[in-house]
C-alpha cells in the first residue's frame, strides 16, 4: 500500500469532497421537481469498489442519505455479481426500499468508476422523484398495507450498459408516474450529475495517480475510525436506555414502542434497538438498512465534526431485531419511514442525555406532517398541493432551542406561502409561531408553528395528512420538559373535527370556505425549569410565545418581579 | 473649479482614497486608517490628504461597510412592523432552514421583536383581488403602539402585495401621516416580488439600516459641504452601480454588499484594459478569500444573500462566494492527524502570532513569515516595529509541527499548502457553478494578501495568468471612480407565456425605465450613454428554479415598444438550451418575474495614466533567502512601483510596495505591462 503523507491527504479530502458537492450541485440545478431542487432531497457521493461503504459524500445533500447510500451500492454489487458482472459505462437504477431503505419515492442510480480498465470506486446519485405511482399522488400513503398501494416498485436493473441507455427502461418509468415531464427531468439531472462525476475523477486521479487516491481513500477510512474511537473514548463507560412510541401505525390505533439501549465500552459502542414493536401492517415499518443508516445520522448530529465516510461506524455496533418494524420484510409498506427513523433518533439523544447531557440537544418536534390538498379546478385540471411542515428544536445546554427549524434527518427549507397560494386554491389564514408549545426548562425548546389553511376553489377539496406525535410528546432532556403534542383539526359544517388516528387521515372532504388548521409540536426543554433566568421568562411572556398561565406553572411566579 | 472625482473606500482597518484629476489625467491614493465609530473623520482626513480646496471637487462615491456592519452587529434601529393578519411570525420563522446541517443547536433572534410585529385586518389573494380592504384605523392605532414602544422605523408587510399592493399603499400613506421621520418601508416599495419571507425580510431590514444609514451619510454630506464641496455625494450599490446619497438613505439596504462590490468593479475594468476579458477575482484579507468571477468584461449578479442566519436581503448583488481563508486564519491538526485551516480566525486583531497582540496559534501570515516570503522588518500597514519570527516559528511547531511528525518548516510549508488548496477550491467552483472552465480565466488577485498566493493559484488549478493591479490595496477605492450608475427593479408577473398580457408587461417596463430614467437626470453627473435592459424569469411549469431571460426591447423617444410572445418564446428558448443543453418537448413556459436595469455611463479614465514613468532598469533593492518546497532560495527584493514598463523579472522574488508582497515564485515569472500590472506566468511565457 502506497503512504500518504498529511498534506497530500488534507488536499485529497478536500478535492473528493468537492466532486461530491459538485454533483449535488449539477442536479439541484437541472431538477424538474422542487422536492430536489428546493428542499435538496437528494445526495451524491463515492462509494468502495468492493464493500459499498461510504467514502465521500456531498455536504449539501439530505442528512439520512450519508448513511443509506452505501446499502444502494451494495445492492447493486449483489446484483451485478448475479447479472454475470459490470462493465465499464454500466448504469443500475432502482427505487426498492427494502434493498435500498428509505421509500420507493427515491430514485437510485449507481455506477461504476472503472481506471485503467480496473474498477476503482462506485458513483451514485439518489433523488425524491414527485410521484411514483401508487394510490396516493406523492405516495404518503398513510392506510397502505403493502409496497404496491404506495408505489411502482422497481429493483436495481441496468439502465445503461457499456454507456448505451436503454430506453425501455425509461419508458416503464414514465408510464408509471403521474408526472412524466417531471420524472424525465429529475433522471435526467441525475444522469448528469453522475457523468460529471466521472469526469472530475478522471481529472483527479491524473493529478495524482490512482495509487495515491486509493491511499488517500483508506487512509480517510482509518482516520474518521480513529476520530470516532477517541470521542468515544473521552465519554463514560455504561448503558443507557430510553423508550418512546409511534401513536399508531395508520390502521390501528395503537401505540409502536421504540427502544434503545446505548452502551460504551471504552473506544466502542452499541445502539441496541431489541424491544422495539414488531412488523406491523401500517407504512411506519423500514428496512434495515435505513435503520442503520439512521444510526449512523444520530450519531452525526452528536458528533457534528466527525467526517460523512463510513469508518465513523466501525466502533459501532448496531443491533436490530429480527422480525421487528425496524427490519420490515419485503412487502411490507414504508412510505412513512421518516415518522419512524425521527422517533429512533429522538430515542439514541434521549439514551445519550443520560450518558453525556451536554453532547446532545433536546428532542425536535419528530414529525414531517406531510400534507396534501388535492382537487379539481373548476376547468376540470387536477391540482395537489404537497409540502411538509415545521416544528420547534430541542433545547441545548448553550440555548433555547429553534423555532420553527427543519426537521433533523432533512435540510429542506418550506415552500414559500405566497408560492403555494400563487399555485393552488389555498389561502393561508395563519402562518404562524404555536405559543406554549415549546418544552420548558432552563432553556426552552423551540416554538412550533401553526398553519391554517383555507379551500378557496368552489369545488372544494381533500386533505391527506401523514403525521405523528399526536399521542405522545417530544421529550425534554436533563430534567427538562417535555414539548407539545401535534394537533390536527378540519372543519365540518360549523365546527372543528379531529382524525381518529391523531394525526394520519385520508380523504378528508372540505367545501369551499372550510380549512384545516395544523398545530405543530415544540421541542423539549434542557436542563430544570428552575434554572431558568426570569428575565428569559418574562421576555417569553411578553412576547406572547408562553402565556402568563403557563409561565406561572412552569416556573412559579418570581418571573413577574423582572422586566426583560 | 470642479475637476476631481473621488472613490473612497472604508474597510475595517483602513479608509482608501483615490483621486482622479479629469483635467488632466492623472491620479493619486491615499491610504488612512479608519476611524471609529464615525467613519467620517478618517474619510475627510483622507482626502484632504490630496485636495486642499474641497470646491475642486466634482463627485465624491463612497463604497461603505457602513450597512453590512450594522446588520452584522446588530446595530440597526428598533424597528416595528405592521402586518397581515395571521403574518406576524414569518419574519422568525424564515423558510424553516436552521443554521447548521449537523448537530441541531442553535437559536434565532429577529431583528425585530415579536412585541412590535402588530398585525392588521387585511387580505389581498395571490391572483390580486382584494378579499379585505385594510383596517386603516387599526394602522394608526398599531403605528401609535409602536412609536410608544419606541420604535424609529417601521415597515408594511403584507401578504401577496406584489400582486396588487393596493393595501400596502393605504397603508403606507397613513403611516407616513402618523410618523415622525421618513424611516418607513413598505414590501412593495421595496421588492415587489414573489415569496413573503424574502419580501418581508428584505423590507424589514431596510427600515432597520434607514436611521443609522442616513444618519451616517447625512453627516458625511454636512462634514463635506462645510468644507466647501459643492458636488455630488454618491453611494456604491451591492449590484456594483452607484447611486445617489438620497436614494442609499431610502433603500440602505442596497449598500449590505456595497464595500466588495466596488472592488470587483474595478478588477473587471483593470483586467478588460489589460487584454483580459474572462477573470476570476481573490480578495484575500484577514478572515476570508473572497472569489468572484468576470466573464466577458461581465461581473456575475446574484439575486439575493444571507448577511447572516435568517438575514436575507433579496437585491441584485455582485456574486462573491467567500471562504474562511484568510491571512489570519488558524492552522490546527486534529484528532484524526489532519491539518485543517479555519474556519477560526485571529482576524486582524488580535492577528498572527507575529504581531505580538495575544493570540498563539499559527495563522496563515505566520507560515508566510516563517518562510520569509514576508519581511519581518517592514510589516505592511505601518502600524507594528517589527515581527516576532521565533514566536510564529514556535507556534507553528506547538500545534502543526509536534502533533503531525513534520519540522517547523515542513509544517509551515504545510500550512500554505493546505490553505492554497482550499482556496483553489473556491477558484474551481465559481467556475462551475457557472458552467465556465476556470483554465480559460485569468486570476487576479487584490487586497493586502492575495498577491502571496498567485503563483500557487496558478499552480493548483492550471490558470495560465495571474494579473497584479498595480494598486492592488486600492481596488476599491478606484472602483467608486469606475462604477455606473445603475437602478435595479423587479415585478413579478406570475404568467404563462400563452396567457401573456403584453401590453402590461410593456407597462410594467415603462414604469421601470421612467423611474431609473428620472433618477439620472435627478443627477449632477454627466452620462457617457445610457444603457436599459430586461430579464424574464422564465421555467417551464413544474420547476422551481428559473433562467434569467434577456429581452431584447426597443424605444422610441423613451416610450417602450411591447414585446409579443413569439418573441418572448425565442428567448427563453435559447437561453434554456444555453444552460440545460435542450428543450423539454410540450414544455408549458411560464413567466415569473420581469427585471429591469437602467444604467447612466459614466465617463472613464485611461489607466494608462497611472502607468509607470520609471526609465532605470530594475534592479533589487535587497536580497532575502525565501523557502519554497525544500530549500532556502536566494531571492531578489524589487520596489514594485519603480520597475519601468516591459520588466521581465524571474522568480525567485519578492516585489514590495507599501501595501502589498507579491510573490514570483521559482519556475514563474512577472512581467511588468504597459499599465503597470504585473503579469505572472510560467517562465518563458505561457504555453
Amino acid at each position: 500500500m502506497t503512504e500518504i503523507d498529511p498534506i497530500t491527504l488534507s488536499v485529497l479530502a478536500g478535492r473528493m469532497e468537492q466532486i461530491a458537492d459538485e454533483m449535488d450541485a449539477t442536479l439541484f440545478r437541472a431538477a424538474f421537481n422542487p422536492i430536489i431542487a428546493e428542499a435538496h432531497d437528494a445526495s451524491h457521493g463515492l462509494y468502495h469498489a468492493a464493500t459499498g461503504d461510504t467514502l465521500v459524500q456531498g455536504k449539501s445533500g439530505l442528512p439520512i442519505f450519508v448513511g443509506v447510500m452505501s446499502f444502494a451500492v451494495q445492492a447493486v454489487i449483489e446484483k451485478a455479481a448475479k447479472d454475470g458482472g459490470l462493465a465499464d459505462g454500466d448504469i443500475y437504477i432502482f427505487n426498492d426500499a427494502h434493498i435500498g431503505g428509505t421509500h420507493l419515492s427515491d430514485m437510485r442510480l449507481v455506477r461504476p468508476y472503472y481506471r485503467d480498465g480496473k474498477l476503482f470506486c462506485y458513483l451514485a446519485s439518489v433523488g425524491h422523484w414527485h410521484d411514483v405511482g401508487g394510490a396516493v399522488p406523492g405516495n404518503y400513503n398513510p392506510a397502505a398495507t403493502d409496497v404496491f398501494q404506495e408505489a411502482f416498485v422497481l429493483p436495481p436493473v441496468k439502465l445503461a450498459r457499456g454507456g448505451e441507455v436503454n430506453q425501455d427502461i425509461i419508458d416503464i418509468l414514465l408510464r408509471n408516474t403521474r408526472l412524466p415531464q417531471s420524472a424525465l427531468g429529475d433522471l435526467n439531472g441525475q444522469l448528469g450529475a453522475l457523468d460529471l462525476g466521472i469526469k472530475r475523477m478522471d481529472e483527479l486521479l491524473d493529478d495524482y495517480g490512482a495509487e495515491t487516491v486509493s491511499a488517500a481513500l483508506d487512509a480517510l477510512g482509518h482516520r474518521a475510525e480513529s476520530l470516532m474511537r477517541s470521542e468515544l473514548q473521552e465519554l463514560p463507560d455504561g448503558r443507557w436506555e430510553a423508550e418512546d412510541f409511534l401513536d399508531n401505525d395508520g390502521i390501528t390505533d395503537k401505540p409502536l414502542p421504540i427502544k434503545v439501549a446505548l452502551e460504551i465500552a471504552n473506544d466502542k459502542m452499541t445502539l441496541d434497538f431489541t424491544g422495539s414493536a414488531a412488523q406491523c401492517a401500517g407504512p411506519v415499518n423500514i428496512a434495515l438498512p435505513t435503520s442503520v443508516a439512521t444510526a449512523y445520522v444520530a450519531v452525526k448530529h452528536i458528533f457534528p465534526a466527525l467526517p460523512a465516510n463510513a469508518g465513523v461506524m466501525r466502533p459501532i455496533n448496531v443491533i436490530v431485531p429480527e422480525g421487528s418494524m425496524l427490519s420490515a420484510k419485503f412487502p411490507a409498506p414504508t412510505g412513512g419511514y421518516t415518522e419512524t427513523i425521527l422517533r429512533m433518533i429522538d430515542v439514541v439523544f434521549s439514551a445519550f442525555a443520560k450518558a453525556a447531557p451536554t453532547r446532545v440537544v433536546a428532542n425536535a418536534y419528530g414529525t414531517i406532517n406531510a400534507l396534501s390538498i388535492a382537487g379539481k379546478r373548476s376547468n376540470g385540471q387536477p391540482w395537489v398541493m404537497f409540502s411538509f411542515y415545521g416544528g420547534g428544536h430541542g433545547g441545548s445546554v448553550e440555548t433555547d432551542g429553534l423555532n420553527h427549524g427543519n426537521a433533523p434527518i432533512s435540510t429542506a427549507t418550506i415552500p414559500p406561502m405566497e408560492i403555494l397560494e400563487a399555485a393552488y386554491p389555498v389561502m393561508f389564514r395563519t402562518w404562524g409561531l404555536r405559543p406554549d408549545s415549546a418544552g420548558h426548562g432552563a432553556h426552552r425548546g423551540g416554538v412550533g408553528a401553526v398553519y391554517e389553511i383555507e379551500v378557496l376553489e368552489e369545488n372544494g377539496a381533500e386533505a391527506f395528512l401523514f403525521g405523528e406525535r399526536g399521542r405522545f410528546a417530544p421529550k425534554g432532556i436533563a430534567d427538562g420538559a417535555d414539548g407539545a403534542m401535534n394537533l390536527f383539526a378540519y372543519q365540518q359544517d360549523d365546527s372543528w373535527m379531529t382524525p381518529p388516528l391523531a394525526s394520519k387521515m385520508r380523504g378528508i372532504k372540505l367545501r369551499q370556505g372550510q380549512a384545516v388548521r395544523l398545530e405543530t409540536p415544540g421541542g423539549g426543554g434542557y436542563g430544570p425549569q428552575a434554572e431558568r433566568a426570569r428575565e428569559a421568562i418574562a421576555r417569553d411572556v411578553q412576547r406572547g410565545l408562553v402565556s402568563e398561565k403557563a409561565a406561572d406553572q412552569a416556573y412559579g411566579t418570581a418571573w413577574r418581579e423582572v422586566t426583560s | 473649479m470642479s475637476k476631481h472625482i473621488i472613490g473612497v473606500d472604508v474597510g475595517g482597518t483602513f479608509t482608501d482614497v483615490f483621486v482622479l484629476n479629469e483635467e488632466t489625467g492623472t491620479a493619486s491614493v491615499a491610504k488612512v486608517p479608519t476611524t471609529r465609530p464615525d467613519q467620517s473623520g478618517g474619510f475627510l482626513d483622507g482626502i484632504r490628504r490630496e485636495i486642499q480646496d474641497l470646491s475642486e471637487i466634482s463627485v465624491v462615491v463612497h463604497g461603505t461597510t457602513a450597512g453590512t456592519n450594522a446588520l452584522l452587529e446588530r446595530k440597526g434601529a428598533k424597528t416595528g412592523v405592521i402586518c397581515t393578519e395571521g403574518l406576524r411570525d414569518v419574519l422568525e420563522m424564515r423558510r424553516r432552514d436552521r443554521p447548521r446541517t449537523w448537530g441541531l443547536r442553535g437559536d434565532f433572534e429577529p431583528i425585530v421583536d415579536r412585541r412590535n410585529r402588530l398585525e392588521v385586518p387585511e387580505r389581498t389573494l395571490a391572483d390580486g383581488s382584494i378579499r379585505s380592504e385594510v383596517d386603516l384605523n387599526a394602522v394608526r392605532s398599531a403605528a401609535e403602539q409602536l412609536l410608544e414602544d419606541g420604535c424609529e422605523a417601521a415597515a408594511i408587510l403584507f401578504a401577496n402585495a406584489y400582486a396588487n399592493p393596493a393595501n400596502e399603499a393605504a397603508a403606507v400613506a397613513v403611516l407616513r401621516d402618523i410618523w415622525p421621520n421618513a424611516h418607513v418601508s413598505a414590501s412593495h416599495e421595496i421588492l415587489p416580488e414573489i415569496r413573503e419571507f424574502e419580501r418581508f425580510s428584505t423590507t424589514a431590514l431596510n427600515a432597520y439600516l434607514q436611521p443609522e444609514i442616513s444618519g451616517y451619510l447625512g453627516r458625511l454630506e454636512t462634514a463635506l459641504r462645510s468644507d466647501g464641496f459643492e458636488g455630488e455625494l454618491m453611494i456604491v450599490q451591492s449590484n456594483g452601480g452607484v447611486m445617489a446619497v438620497d436614494t442609499a438613505c431610502k433603500m440602505p439596504v442596497r449598500t449590505a454588499l456595497s464595500g466588495p462590490a466596488a472592488g470587483v468593479i474595478a478588477a473587471g475594468y483593470i483586467a478588460g484594459s489589460a487584454g483580459f476579458e474572462n477573470i476570476i477575482t481573490g480578495d484575500m484579507g484577514g478572515t476570508s478569500f473572497d472569489v468572484s468571477l468576470i466573464h466577458e468584461g461581465q461581473s456575475i449578479l446574484s439575486p439575493q444573500t444571507s448577511i447572516d442566519f435568517g438575514m436575507v436581503v433579496r437585491t441584485p448583488m455582485i456574486e462573491i462566494t467567500t471562504i474562511g481563508a484568510g491571512g489570519g486564519s488558524i492552522a490546527w491538526a486534529d484528532k484524526g492527524g489532519l491539518l485543517n485551516i479555519g474556519p477560526e480566525s485571529a482576524g486582524s486583531h488580535p492577528g498572527p502570532v507575529a504581531y505580538g497582540l495575544g493570540n498563539d496559534r499559527p495563522t496563515v501570515t505566520d507560515a508566510n513569515i516563517v518562510l520569509g516570503r514576508i519581511d519581518p522588518e517592514n510589516p505592511i500597514g505601518g502600524k507594528l516595529d517589527r515581527l516576532d519570527v521565533e514566536a510564529a516559528s514556535k507556534a507553528i511547531d506547538i500545534h502543526v509541527g509536534t502533533p503531525l511528525g513534520l519540522s517547523t518548516l515542513e509544517a509551515a510549508e504545510a500550512i500554505l499548502t493546505v490553505a492554497n488548496s482550499r482556496m483553489a477550491g473556491a477558484i474551481r467552483l465559481v467556475g462551475i457553478e457557472r458552467g465556465f472552465d476556470p483554465k480559460r480565466f485569468a486570476f487576479m488577485p487584490f487586497g493586502g494578501g492575495g498577491a502571496l498566493h498567485a503563483g500557487a493559484m496558478l499552480i493548483e488549478t492550471g490558470i495560465e495568468r495571474a494579473i497584479v493591479p498595480r494598486y492592488p490595496g486600492v481596488t476599491s477605492a478606484m472602483g467608486c471612480v469606475i462604477a455606473d450608475m445603475r437602478q435595479d427593479f423587479v415585478q413579478t408577473i406570475n404568467t404563462l407565456v400563452s396567457t401573456l398580457d403584453e401590453v402590461t408587461l410593456a407597462a410594467f417596463m415603462q414604469s421601470h425605465v421612467d423611474q431609473g430614467i428620472a433618477l439620472l437626470e435627478a443627477s449632477k453627473t454627466k452620462f457617457d450613454s445610457r444603457e436599459l435592459s430586461f430579464e424574464l424569469d422564465m421555467a417551464y411549469i413544474g420547476q422551481t428554479h428559473t433562467v434569467p431571460v434577456l429581452i431584447q426591447i426597443e424605444t422610441v423617444d423613451g416610450k417602450v415598444i411591447p414585446p409579443n410572445k413569439l418573441q418572448v418564446e425565442a428567448a427563453f428558448d435559447a437561453a434554456y438550451r444555453a444552460t440545460f443543453g435542450r428543450l423539454l418537448n410540450n414544455g408549458v413556459r411560464r413567466i415569473l418575474n420581469l427585471r429591469s436595469a437602467v444604467t447612466g455611463k459614466r465617463p472613464k479614465f485611461d489607466l494608462a495614466t497611472l502607468a509607470p514613468t520609471s526609465k532605470t532598469a530594475a534592479k533589487p533593492i535587497a536580497m532575502r533567502k525565501v523557502h519554497f518546497g525544500t530549500d532556502w532560495h536566494d531571492t531578489a527584493i524589487y520596489d514594485r512601483l519603480g520597475l519601468p514598463i516591459n520588466t521581465l523579472i524571474k522568480g525567485p522574488a519578492i516585489l514590495t510596495q507599501p501595501d502589498t508582497t507579491v510573490l514570483i515564485e521559482p519556475n514563474l515569472q512577472g512581467r511588468v505591462d504597459s499599465f503597470g500590472n504585473t503579469i505572472i506566468e510560467k517562465q518563458g511565457g505561457a504555453s
